[in-house]
């Protein structure tokens, strides 16, 4: 257990005996527990003990250091603090980060309780019995190669020498099937489904073996598709993708640094179709990852980003907030040089503005691609330039009916995607990412091998 | 100075011989202390210095063919005895299994001598440039930025250190020690000019060199940054279809790590994911095609004196003039399918159990110029920067082209961006048809199950004589 109170008290006599009178601290600490099975045998089990400590202090120039460690006790603080005293020396003294003035504003606590973590011995047959079930669904599938149950508790803290003491706990857990599927004479297959819960308990395990057989059979008679351009509709999962690798576009410290696709004369800007709106909510129910406060210790909130269109607000640290005018919005990381990034979308129609075109259906579409998942995202999306190239798993739609695709990549520039989309398609869909409909979008590039 | 000293043996004996009388049929026990410094520098002023200390142990208790070849790996940070000893209970309860006790095991004697590969290391840490002297060569990299290139929005130099110290024990006698240091130092741009952007970035790997930095040729890196900055800002997109293309070597070397390399590891043999399966003596590429794997050459980002299950590493001849001759295994691997260890046990830190992974792999040498590759072809795509790439569960791969041009008639066309190869290995590794006589090796980071670790990717210039590109 984390005690705030302690590590405070400890962290401010170090702090004094090294002359200093600014300094923050986070902390984590967590316990995991993982399993894998294969062919109804527990293959991999694991488990860890985390601890982190990253201390940050102000020297008396004004200038920022700052040091890590994975030592919790009185010597790896001491280690921490020391280490940070030390790096102070080349803080930047243009553009420093300050502790953030609304670390100690009163803090509404997320409604949820650590769930009770399993015995590894009950995970591995739950999973051994997902597997199985998984395998039953279809003759073609004969393998689950990657699959993981895994639970993990753990608590945060932040302190800091403006006398805040922030601290939450949280427990997780999560399950993922990915099965196998070959028919003689044809390429293998594959596809799988995730679930996330705050407890092994919470886990749809049924719904993510229906979920990841149906996919993976939908896969089974596939085609080439030919090379050309297409109407897409997007799975709520893949346009959560897209959006969060393109999520520079609301992020203060990217405009800031010139490498986001806005500036800051952006706001105000119409970068979308009116019907689409885009909130970032760290503290969704449905977000697993919810925190109260970020790596400054600012509460977090439901912001708008995008209504009716328009770009209406970035992402800050408290750094940027400063420079901006504004106040910091709670997605500060804790650095030297502090890194801002989203929580969790809430992508759905503007109040008032329709859902765009309410006929599109994508079990009535006549030539529409239907992007299930998309891949490699890490290195087939160019996000200071707006572009992407990214193979997809998804089907052909003729005529309402749907086909696999074999191999394929969709393409385009999400500046223009904002500006091509022609409906939301349905009730907003919870997914690990965020909240989202199906999305339909015009005109992108579909790379097949017909 | 050493953390991981004789100090440790006791300890270490007493976790392995208490894992064994607990009916483990073999304890290994991995331990870390690491010293990190990450470096940055933006436009004319640095703007971030990020040291990290960790410490930690993984371990891992083994249970053989009898009990389904199973393992449990518990990993901490608590280094305490106490701490240790409830990492192998939690350990060995993950295997049915339960501590009897204070007994040991009969046949376990206790460790051997350790065998250090740190001695001659001792002192690179503190070898290792200093604050001062990586700053100086960050801003030095971004002032000669701003002199050679047009149109920059964003410049930065990144530096990263990776010193670390491990200690490997297993109950069969290993008892290993290493020191190894990591430095990567990196320029990148993005510029603008309308709606025209390009991002460009260059990185430089060192290993087991502290000095390495000092010899870092800013002002050429610069250089050759601001040269591609400059064809790509204005680049048109590629026109997508299925083309022959010509990698150019070092990094285009992805290629083969990703499309096949992976696939020849035995953590894919155990899943049944990997195309190979049983297909050692079979031609599965080009016979113009031999691929190496080794841990051993001076300088490369992939070499290691030992492994992180404490085995020297091997020069491992993957495929032979097109024939499947080996795969990368590590300890469970050799358990588990059957192919003996290669070295090739590897992981990012304590908190990662070992897996079989790769370390510097290429595709050797063939007797053509690159000239001769690209005079081969009428309409294709000269891929002369590689990105990013991955493969998936059925070994359909896929990589981003940073910077191509155009193959007309022999010649070397305008360049083009937006590129994507998608395939698949057992499609794609026939096709490789002509390597060039220009073996080169690139320092990359490689993601997989057991995290990511420093590897390097080469080859020559390459000519895949049909491959899908996705574009516009």
């Amino acid at each position: 257990m984390l005690n705030s109170d302690l590590l405070h008290d400890q962290l401010s006599a170090l702090a004094q005996n090294h002359g200093l009178s600014r300094w923050d601290m986070g902390a984590s600490c967590s316990t995991d527990l993982s399993v894998q099975v294969d062919r109804g045998k527990a293959h991999q089990l694991k488990g860890a003990q985390r601890s982190a400590v990253t201390v940050r202090v102000w020297n008396s120039d004004g200038r920022v250091g700052i040091t890590s460690c994975s030592d919790l006790s009185a010597d790896g603080l001491a280690q921490a603090l020391s280490g940070a005293a030390e790096a102070s020396a080349f803080g930047d003294l243009q553009d420093p980060p300050d502790l953030s003035p609304r670390s100690t504003e009163s803090l509404e606590p997320l409604k949820r309780e650590p769930q009770a973590t399993r015995p590894i011995q009950e995970m591995v047959q739950t999973l051994i019995s997902a597997e199985q079930r998984l395998l039953d669904c279809h003759p073609s599938i004969g393998t689950v190669p990657y699959n993981g149950l895994s639970q993990r508790r753990g608590e945060r803290v932040y302190l800091n020498s403006l006398g805040a003491r922030r601290h939450e706990e949280r427990s997780s857990a999560s399950l993922y099937l990915y099965a196998r599927a070959e028919e003689a004479g044809r390429k293998p297959r594959s596809a799988g489904a995730v679930r996330l819960g705050h407890g092994t308990d919470e886990l749809d395990v049924q719904g993510c073996i229906d979920e990841a057989a149906e996919l993976t059979i939908s896969h089974l008679d596939y085609a080439p598709i030919d090379t050309g351009t297409y109407t897409c509709v997007f799975s709520p999962e893949a346009f959560l993708d897209l959006m969060g690798a393109f999520s520079n576009l609301f992020n203060a410290r990217s405009v800031l640094d010139g490498l986001s696709l806005s500036k800051r004369e952006s706001l105000g800007e119409s970068v979308a179709v009116p019907f689409f709106s885009l909130w970032d909510d760290a503290r969704h129910p449905a977000n697993l990852g919810a925190s109260a406060f970020d790596g400054e210790g600012t509460p977090t909130a439901r912001l708008p980003l995008i209504e009716g269109g328009v770009l209406r607000q970035f992402l800050h640290s408290e750094g940027t907030a400063r420079q901006f005018g504004v106040a910091s919005t709670g997605h500060a990381g804790m650095g030297a040089k502090v890194s801002v990034s989203p929580d969790w979308f809430e992508i759905g129609a503007t109040p008032g503005a329709g859902c765009g075109d309410a006929s599109l259906n994508r079990f009535q579409a006549d030539g529409v691609v239907w992007i299930d998942s998309l891949s490699a995202l890490h290195a087939g999306v160019k996000a200071s330039q707006g572009a992407f190239s990214l193979p997809f798993d998804g089907w052909l739609v003729k005529g309402g009916e749907r086909r696999s695709i074999e191999a394929a990549t969709v393409a385009g520039d999400i500046r223009q995607v904002l500006k091509s989309l022609l409906a939301f398609e349905g009730e907003a869909q919870v997914t690990p990412d965020g909240l989202c409909p199906h999305v339909w979008v015009e005109g992108l590039a579909i790379t097949g091998e017909a | 100075m050493s953390f991981l000293d004789s100090f440790w043996q006791q300890r270490l004996e007493l976790l392995l011989s208490t894992g064994r009388a607990a009916g483990a049929d073999l304890v290994e026990v991995f331990l870390e202390r690491g010293d990190r410094l990450g470096v940055m520098a933006e436009q004319e002023r640095v703007t971030s210095v990020s040291p990290a200390f960790v410490s930690g142990a993984g371990v891992r208790v083994f249970r053989g063919k009898d009990h389904g070849y199973r393992d449990g790996f518990v990993s901490t940070n608590d280094l305490s005895e106490a701490g240790l000893l409830q990492a192998l209970d939690q350990a060995l309860g993950m295997l049915g299994l339960e501590r009897n006790g204070a007994a040991a095991a009969a046949d376990f004697q206790g460790l051997p001598e350790l065998k250090d590969y740190g001695t001659s290391k001792q002192g690179w840490l503190d070898q290792s440039p200093g604050v001062s002297v990586i700053a100086e060569r960050l801003l030095e990299g971004t002032a000669r930025l701003e002199q050679h290139a047009q149109h920059l929005q964003a410049r930065r130099g990144s530096y990263s250190r990776d010193w670390q110290e491990v200690m490997v024990a297993a109950s069969d006698g290993t008892f290993a020690r290493d020191l190894r240091l990591h430095q990567t130092l990196g320029l990148s741009v993005l510029a603008a000019d309308g709606e025209h952007r390009a991002s460009v970035a260059r990185r430089f790997g060192s290993t087991d060199h502290p000095d390495d930095l000092l010899v870092w040729d800013a002002d050429s890196t610069a250089r050759d940054i601001a040269a591609s900055t400059g064809t790509m800002l204005y680049a048109d997109y590629v026109d997508a279809g299925t083309y022959p293309v010509v990698l150019a070597n070092k990094f285009g070397g992805v290629i083969f790590h990703e499309a096949c390399g992976h696939l020849l590891e035995t953590t894919q043999l155990e899943r049944g994911t990997s195309p190979f399966a049983g297909r050692i003596g079979e031609p599965i590429a080009h016979e113009a095609v031999t691929a190496i794997d080794e841990g051993l050459s001076n300088r490369h980002f992939g070499s290691i004196a030992m492994d992180d299950e404490g085995l020297e590493p091997q020069r491992t001849t993957l495929i032979e003039n097109g024939v499947l001759k080996a795969f990368l295994s590590d300890r469970a691997g050799e358990w588990r399918t059957g192919q003996p260890r290669t070295g090739s046990g590897r992981r990012q830190s304590y908190a990662f159990s070992a897996a079989s992974r790769m370390r510097n792999t290429f595709i050797a040498a063939g007797p053509h110029s690159p000239a001769e590759l690209i005079g081969s072809i009428d309409n294709g795509l000269y891929c002369k920067v590689m990105g990013g790439g991955s493969v998936g569960p059925t070994g359909q791969f896929n990589f981003s082209v940073e910077e191509g041009y155009l193959i007309e008639n022999g010649e070397l066309g305008k360049p083009v961006k937006g590129a994507t190869l998608i395939g698949d290995a057992e499609t794609v590794m026939p096709r490789i048809s002509m390597c060039a006589n220009d073996l080169d090796l690139a320092a990359g980071f490689c993601g997989s199950v057991s995290g990511s670790v420093y590897v390097t990717v080469g080859q020559p210039h390459v000519k895949v004589d049909s491959i899908t590109v996705g574009g516009r």
